[in-house]
């Protein structure tokens, strides 16, 4: 690991002017991703500015939703009355990531920016365009850069919208149940604040995967809000891994529905694992609406959502793992 | 008094200790001066060295220096740096040259004064290599086969052919043939490989985390070329090692070079992912076997053809076939090693080496016999049960395998099992239930302990032996104890250094058998000697009274056997003896025994597991295993052994696996999030017992091993059950969502 500095930030507004203020700079929050990324040396920055300090750790209702603070811990949120009532989506997605301590931890800014778990992406020896998107002329012992997971081992990579930059995944749990949740990530910076939809928030990799949202550099997160959707319904996170607990989604898949008589009124699927962000196609869930909920429109609508599906040498299992998946959380919560 | 043959289940004498972080591992000892070292590796797998850029670390504050193949110190003993017949003896990577062997070797040291800045400055040293082609591992890399000359236990022959295995096909009336493969692991115990190293003068005292201070001291002392005498090891504590800390890998020679290089101890601790390559791993297998049998389902004929793979400087062989020549009786068999050459560091024994993966492919094999006999597993094991070794020809100390099967059975409600495959549901969930034997042999090596009967009527022991965090310690201090009579908590041990009586290794099994009879027979002299002084102390109630016919009996009193009330206490008659303690040290080693029996420890394992066949998901719901391995020393400790032996074969069959980049030989999961292991929620309801089993012949402490036994024979029954559940064999380990998935869907 690199020495650094590092600065504690008491207000949001000093935190954007402190991490402005020496190049390479970082926030840090509950520094479970961070701090093992340094020590990796696969990020070295030189100054932390550490914001688990702010004002910004509340869980309140806003405007007939809530509004979680970007540092909330994963934990308190998932044990949170309101969240659980309102949003038990949430609550099931925290819990299925991480362990208990992690969770303890991790803030909801840190998960929303935690980084992929590529493989190569986390050993510095590999090449890796998201890590190292160009060649340092001035160092002689830079490598090249390129896909180090393309024809190498992709086990847990992307199956939809990756690139042939890169095929990492979003690895995080929250951000599946965020996306089905239409989520609103509250943001401010040195030009002020702005609100970014959650499907906007992460991005596919094409020619730029150093790039893993639209947040720039400068910018803090703030909060998380939720809106309350029309109508209720039921809502199932199902996530399938490699042991019981304590592992990474394979697949998972956020599911809301609202039926009514047997006939779907509203449905909000999201996948986590298959690609660089949250995958969410409005138009397919839009397709469902008015459909009766049996296992032939949910594998429709499964089949709809993975069109177009790329596999790699070790991970076109995903493919039918998560039209299975997809399948059985509709079952779930239409059951 | 008679002997327990299930002793006390007492708690270890180091437990409130480690429970309250006052144990301190070898990378927790701390010396002035200390300089901290940190590994750079290597990230190619083949080529040379051209150049190593220091200039960058050495600039940063702190740093000492920079060991690297240029300037380490030259090693006197380097001539004995070669393939040996001793299976911890391997060739090591020491800074002699300037060689690739494999991705992730260590070819250079950075020493600063503080673990942050020789972390930093190992990630600033610069290398330039010249490549060549990688040869790849399993599966892929089977261009030039060769047969090993030896396997690691140098009384296993590497083929074997009994009987007419053409004319035993031939007679067959039902035959399978399949292929099982498993792949290469990592055995990644707790504790990290860990060692503190010091000169005073030509003197080296090394803290070092190994699970053979023996064989440690020798090793160095050899490769620098100098007596046993001068190198000290201390094991105070060991966060397990599994194998991996069983044979002197390179870090332990690296860091008493590094101290002397710079004048000052060292300390090193490897990184997790620096355990992922240089301490050894156990070898990827392809194993086909061949079973043919009558229509009565009597075997007439079993193959075994293994091929594993080894690093291409050295020559360790995972001895895969070695169970199927003596586990069921069967006149007409063949067996084969065979191995691969890959750019990868040497493979080491890990947990059960060679039956783990063998006994998941003949248990296999066997339950895929018994189906296509249609034929309980239960009955076809029984009908083809081994009443003597048919490898060695030779009757067993003892074998209560039938016992083993019978409780077992009976306790896991066996008979309830349907005989057809997919008969079982749970909501979404398959439910099977499969079972496999299990075995190990007692391996036993020389060993050695002092006893002494102090005047106040306690017991010393001193013995060189290690404790990986099994409990030897603990049950050391009962077997001497038991000797005498008295309760475990009056006796001391003192072990964990080399400068107490030299003893065996704790792997293959071997501790206890060696040790524990080493401490033993020690016990049993001490016992013999103050009996003799009694004898002859005219003083004594026990004057004259023939040795045979003294007893020690509870608290700490000897008396006639003959007439229960003539005795004394110790403490009287040491106290009429001028006070003096008396001694014994023995060294202790197998006899003829093992050439007139064939001794091993056996069980039966049963496993249930539920299978959510659309999501790939593989569950076990329930393990129970029965063992029957000699005198159980202590009860709760040896539970826990064959507990932590089933866990590790759940993760064999269903989680671990170190996957290779193949173009790089990389391992490219090297941490413990990818490299999965269970966790708590993997193991549900979870049981071993053990069977009561008197062997006077198998060694003086009439215990066999049960370190190992709890893997070797779960990974199949957790496979049978598997089948069992889903109506599809899966041969190939671990047993993952996508394979799962990829059968049920086809
Ligand atoms: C072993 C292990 C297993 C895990 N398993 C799972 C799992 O199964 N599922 C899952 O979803 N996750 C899992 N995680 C990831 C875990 O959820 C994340 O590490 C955690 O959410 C990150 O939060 P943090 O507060 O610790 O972030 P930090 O590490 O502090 O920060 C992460 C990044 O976010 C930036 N950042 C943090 N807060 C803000 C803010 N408010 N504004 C702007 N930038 C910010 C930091 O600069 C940094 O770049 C696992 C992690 C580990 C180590
Ligand atoms: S998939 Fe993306 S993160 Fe992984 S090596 Fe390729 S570029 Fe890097």
């Amino acid at each position: 690991m690199k020495s650094f500095s590092y600065a504690q930030a008491t207000k949001p507004a000093d935190a954007v002017q402190l991490l402005g203020a020496q190049p390479q700079s970082k926030f840090i929050a509950g520094g479970t991703n961070l701090v093992d990324l340094m020590k990796y040396a696969v990020e070295n920055p030189d100054r932390l500015v550490d914001i688990s300090h702010l004002d910004l750790a509340k869980i309140e209702p806003a405007n007939g939703g809530l509004r979680i603070g970007a540092l909330a811990r994963n934990s308190d949120v998932a044990a949170n009355a309101l969240v659980q009532k309102q949003f038990p989506l949430l609550a099931e997605a925290l819990l299925a990531g991480a362990s208990p301590q992690l969770r303890n931890m991790a803030t909801m800014g840190g998960n929303l920016l935690q980084r992929t778990r590529c493989n190569y992406f986390y050993d510095v020896s590999q090449p890796c365009n998201k890590r190292t998107p160009g060649r340092d002329a001035g160092d002689a012992a830079f490598r090249p850069t390129g896909c180090g997971a393309i024809g190498g081992y992709n086990r847990i990579h992307a199956i939809l919208g990756s690139s042939e930059s890169c095929i990492a995944t979003n690895p995080s749990d929250m951000n599946v149940a965020l996306a089905a949740l239409d989520a609103v990530v509250q943001v401010t910076g040195p030009n002020g604040s702005r609100s970014i939809p959650i499907l906007e928030f992460h991005r596919l990799p094409g020619t730029t995967p150093q790039r893993d949202t639209v947040l720039e550099d400068n910018e803090l997160i703030t909060a998380i809000d939720l809106p309350t959707s029309a109508v209720g319904g039921k809502s199932h996170y199902l996530k399938v891994r490699d042991r019981a607990s304590y592992a990474f989604a394979l697949v998972s898949v956020a599911a809301r529905l609202v039926t009514q008589n047997g006939m779907i009124r509203e449905a909000r699927i999201a996948l986590g694992g298959v690609a660089h962000k949250p995958w969410r196609l409005p138009v397919v869930e839009q397709t469902m609406v008015g459909k009766p909920a049996t296992e032939a429109t949910f594998r429709t609508a499964a089949q709809a959502l993975l069109a177009g599906a790329k596999p790699h040498e070790h991970n076109a299992f995903k493919i039918q793992l998560a039209e299975n998946a997809i399948i059985r959380a509709l079952q779930t919560v239409s059951s | 008094m008679a002997k327990k043959l299930l002793g006390d289940p007492i708690n270890r004498v180091d437990g409130a200790l480690k429970a309250t972080g006052r144990a301190r591992y070898s990378g927790d000892i701390k010396r002035p001066g200390m300089l901290h070292g940190v590994l750079v590796m290597s990230t190619v797998a083949n080529g040379k060295i051209t150049a190593i850029d220091t200039a960058a670390t050495l600039k940063l504050p702190g740093v000492v220096n920079v060991m690297t193949h240029l300037n380490a110190p030259k090693l006197a003993g380097i001539d004995k740096n070669k393939a040996s017949e001793i299976a911890t003896d391997r060739v090591l990577q020491l800074f002699q040259d300037d060689l690739v062997h494999y991705n992730n070797q260590p070819i250079a040291m950075v020493l600063a004064d503080t673990l942050e800045q020789a972390t930093e400055g190992a990630s600033l040293v610069r290398v330039t290599y010249q490549i060549q082609p990688v040869k790849q591992p399993l599966p892929t890399g089977k261009a030039d086969l060769a047969t090993p000359k030896q396997l690691p236990r140098i009384d296993d022959q590497v083929d074997t052919k009994r009987g007419d295995l053409a004319a035993g096909l031939g007679a067959a009336t039902q035959r399978i043939e399949a292929t099982y493969t498993t792949p290469t692991m990592n055995h990644n115990a707790l504790e990290p490989h860990a060692l503190l190293a010091f000169w005073e003068g030509d003197k080296l005292t090394m803290y070092n985390a190994t699970q053979g201070i023996s064989g440690c001291q020798k090793r160095v002392a050899e490769l620098f070329g100098m007596p046993k005498e001068n190198v000290r090891v201390i094991t105070q504590f060991l966060g397990g090692g599994f194998g991996s800390k069983g044979t002197t890998f390179s870090h332990v020679l690296l860091t008493p070079m590094a101290a002397k290089l710079v004048g000052k101890p060292v300390r090193l601790v490897l990184k997790r992912e620096q355990m992922f390559g240089m301490v050894g791993n156990r070898s990827a297998t392809e194993q086909t076997l061949t079973l043919a049998t009558g229509n009565d389902g009597k075997l007439l004929a079993t193959a075994h053809h293994s091929l594993v793979q080894t690093s291409d400087f050295d020559d360790f062989a995972e001895p895969a076939g070695t169970i199927t020549r003596m586990l069921y009786a069967c006149s007409n068999l063949d067996t084969t090693h065979k191995f691969i050459r890959a750019n990868i560091g040497t493979p080491t024994p890990m947990r059960a080496p060679g039956e783990a993966p063998g006994v998941f492919a003949l248990e296999s094999a066997i339950d895929e016999m018994a189906a296509q006999l249609k034929m309980d597993p239960l009955a076809f094991r029984l009908a083809n049960y081994a009443e003597k070794d048919p490898n060695k020809d030779k009757p067993f100390s003892s074998k209560s395998l039938r016992e083993c099967y019978r409780q077992g059975a009976e306790r896991f409600g066996w008979s309830k099992r349907p005989a057809e495959p997919r008969s079982l549901k749970n909501g979404h969930y398959l439910r099977g239930m499969g079972m496999g034997t299990t075995v190990y042999p007692m391996n036993r090596a020389e060993s050695s302990a002092l006893v002494r009967l102090k005047p106040d009527g306690t017991l010393q022991v001193e013995t060189g032996t290690q404790d990986l965090g099994t409990g030897t310690f603990t049950i050391m201090t009962q077997i001497a104890a038991e000797v005498f009579g008295v309760s475990p908590d009056q006796v001391t041990l003192s072990a964990g250094d080399s400068i107490y009586p030299a003893s065996s290794v704790s792997g293959g099994s071997r501790c206890t058998s060696s040790t524990g009879s080493a401490v033993e027979q020690a016990a049993r002299e001490v016992l013999k000697k103050t009996k003799q002084l009694a004898f002859k102390d005219s003083k004594s109630p026990l004057f004259n009274v023939a040795e045979a016919d003294i007893v020690a009996e509870k608290g700490g009193r000897l008396q006639q056997k003959s007439n229960p009330k003539i005795g004394e206490s110790i403490t009287n008659l040491l106290k009429r003896n001028g006070n003096n303690p008396v001694e014994a040290t023995v060294q202790s080693k197998q006899g003829d025994e093992k050439e007139k029996y064939s001794m091993n420890a056996f069980g039966a394992v049963f496993a249930e597991v539920e299978v959510d066949e659309l999501l790939g998901e593989v569950r076990v719901t329930r393990l129970l295993g029965s063992f029957a391995a000699g005198r159980i020393v202590n009860l709760k400790t040896a539970r826990s052994q064959v507990l932590g032996g089933m866990v590790w074969a759940v993760s064999m069959a269903l989680h671990e696996k170190t996957a290779f980049d193949m173009r790089t030989n990389r391992v490219m999961n090297a941490n413990l999030a990818e490299y999965h292991v269970p966790v708590n929620a993997d193991i549900r309801e979870i049981d071993g017992f053990f069977i009561e089993e008197a062997d006077d012949i198998v060694n003086p402490a009439g215990v066999k091993g049960i370190g190992e036994i709890g893997v070797v024979g779960t990974v199949a029954a957790i496979a049978n059950a598997i089948y069992h559940a889903t109506g599809h064999r899966f041969r190939d380990l671990p047993i993952t969502v996508d394979k799962v998935l990829s059968l049920a869907s086809r």
